[in-house]
């Protein structure tokens, strides 16, 4: 599949010398950028969107989308596109040494509408999300507009950007930086982006297997994800094999702290070292990078008119896909927040709600990503000794299994403490509470996620007098019940991402009104 | 230490020697590397079985003192 361009075209405004006054301007095209621009333009926010390139970046990246994101990118109309073409694979092997220590199975959850995960190679996905602005009128994507410059006052912010016809300045009330990990919004906003270096190198290597090419027995048309700690072919390291479309295979090398990374780029060096792993030569390269990663955040993910998403904001390593997939929830928390304050039908506050729950998911991201990779690189002889014990006795054991980390999957992080959150007045027995993600559940017709996006009242066994949120009316016995806890006439407050914002076993107008006030961030 | 969970009073019924017996002679014959893996293994299992991660926490700290 070809993969769209966003070629540079001189604006009016940079023709004219008179900058035109954004709403919103987001910099930064990726995933979390132009998942944002969707949401903003769905809420009828205009929105332009500068990158310094005019092109999809090269190369796999990202690979794993979890549900999350599905049903985040489904609200924005390619979702199922994402989950059609993706890979589906619920079976995983880990393997220590010659051995296979244990195997799982991701056994899928009935009654949802997206999977767990798919794998998609990131210009895959980047290339739907592209062609989705694209066809937005209410989006402006500008390739080759490079941030030079920010300054803001309290009437808005003036970014001075570079084109292929020089310097000019564009105006915006809100600035977005989407800008990934070397964030230049960041960078220019001064804010402190620390956090811990890991040392290690990991080799990273996209291959296309021959027709009929069946490496260590691995069936192409039954995808598995594979994990070995030191395999026999790459003693002493760990190595990762992941499906990808279109017949491609993602390879994840470790080679430890003390790599030559120059010899380790040799594409002779790289093809020995797939050759040992597949056994053969049944492949072809397509793609390979060295990566060292970090695990750090920035201090603050709001200055004023300024706001961080995405790899701009944090950094995690890939082990349990929560780089891209963070990105898109920060995308999916911000968007209706903005998209209020603009309107004004919410308190500037809501983005420093938008802050403070996104920082609790980073930091629950960098907390998993970080006990995973040093699972994956022990520190110490002793670590590693203790691994091997691990490793040894999930093999003959169901407690050392959960004990064993090659990279925990990203979920939605909770947000109990969030200040949108209106506290439980009554027990409840099961299902999510304030600040907990909605789960999906059939309707009749289609899927509770698609009713997503905007503030929604789900009414359990009859409808709710409610005023000034939709309702829907769902059974009051049946899988939505059951995954809610409700009971007849429980109601649940969901808001426009899809957390739950308030619930109560009856009806009552005021708490509701009162719920949706906190949650556009007034005060209780 | 107030509100200790951990128990350091004697705790084998006042079979000590015995256990410890049976502790060496566990691992007896073993060689270094073996022996030290022995050993790994035994801290996971014992720690699963107490489950109690306060506990764990109290005897990791204890073991982390040293004369």
């Amino acid at each position: 599949m070809d993969l769209p361009r966003y070629p540079y075209h001189q604006s009016l405004e940079q023709r004219s010398g008179q900058p035109q006054r954004r709403p919103v301007v987001i910099v930064g095209a990726g995933p979390v950028g132009l998942t944002l621009a969707l949401d903003l333009a769905r809420r009828e926010v205009p929105v332009v969107v500068i990158d310094d390139s005019d092109r999809i970046g090269e190369g796999s990246r990202a690979v794993c989308w979890a549900k999350k994101t599905l049903e985040v990118f489904d609200r924005l109309g390619v979702g199922e596109a994402v989950a059609r073409e993706g890979v589906r694979w619920q079976r995983g092997r880990v393997f220590h040494g010659e051995r296979e220590a244990y195997a799982f199975d991701l056994l899928p959850e009935a009654h949802h509408k997206m999977p767990a995960m798919v794998n998609l190679q990131q210009d895959q996905v980047e290339a739907r999300l592209v062609r989705a602005v694209q066809l937005d009128g209410r989006i402006e994507l500008r390739g080759r507009h490079e941030l030079i410059g920010l300054e803001q006052d309290e009437a808005g912010v003036t970014l001075n950007v570079r084109t292929p016809d020089g310097l000019f300045d564009m105006r915006a009330d809100w600035v977005i930086g989407c800008d990934g990990a070397r964030s230049p919004t960041r960078a220019l906003l001064g804010l402190n982006f620390q956090g811990q270096v890991f040392e290690d190198r990991f080799l990273i290597v996209d291959v296309r297997l021959a027709p009929g090419a069946r490496p260590r027995g691995l069936d192409p048309a039954q995808p598995e994800r594979w994990f070995w700690f030191d395999p026999p072919f790459h003693r002493g390291q760990s190595v990762l094999l992941h499906a990808q479309a279109n017949g491609l295979w993602r390879i994840d090398f470790q080679l430890g702290r003390d790599a030559d990374v120059e010899a380790e780029r040799d594409p002779d060096r790289i093809q020995a070292r797939v050759a040992a792993m597949l056994g053969g030569d049944g492949f072809e390269l397509v793609w390979s990078s060295i990566y060292q990663f970090c695990c750090r955040r920035a201090e603050r993910l709001r200055a004023g008119r300024v706001l961080l998403a995405g790899d701009a904001a944090h950094q995690v390593s890939p082990f349990g896909a929560r780089g891209a997939n963070s990105g898109v929830q920060d995308a999916d928390n911000l968007g209706w927040k903005l998209a209020a304050v603009l309107k004004g039908e919410g308190r500037d506050v809501l983005l420093d709600t938008y802050e403070f729950e996104r920082i609790e998911a980073a930091d629950d991201n960098i907390a998993h990503s970080t006990r995973a990779t040093d699972f994956i690189s022990p520190k110490s002889n002793l670590s590693l000794r203790l691994r091997k014990a691990a490793l040894d006795l999930a093999a003959r054991t169901e407690f050392a299994k959960p004990l064993v980390n090659s990279g925990r999957l990203s979920t939605p992080t909770d947000h109990v403490d969030s200040p949108l959150s209106t506290p439980d007045v009554e027990p409840w027995q099961g299902g999510p509470a304030a600040g907990f993600s909605a789960p999906d559940a059939p309707l009749e017709n289609g899927w509770l996620s698609e009713q997503f996006g905007d503030f929604l009242l789900l009414c359990f066994g009859w409808p709710a007098p409610a005023t000034g949120v939709r309702t829907i009316v769902l059974p009051a016995e049946g899988v939505a019940a059951a995954r809610y806890g409700a009971r007849p006439g429980s109601v649940h407050l969901i808001r426009p991402d899809a957390v739950v914002a308030a619930r109560w076993h009856r009806f009552d107008a005021d708490a509701l009104q009162a719920a949706l006030a906190r949650a556009h961030g007034s005060p209780p | 230490m107030t509100n200790r969970k951990l128990t350091l009073t004697p705790n084998f019924g006042g079979e000590g020697d015995a256990f410890y017996a049976e502790l060496i002679a566990a691992q007896a014959g073993l060689g270094d590397e073996a022996a030290a893996d022995w050993l790994a293994r035994l801290t996971l299992i014992l720690c699963n079985h107490i489950g109690d991660r306060e506990v764990l926490r109290e005897a990791f700290a204890l073991a982390r003192e040293s004369q």
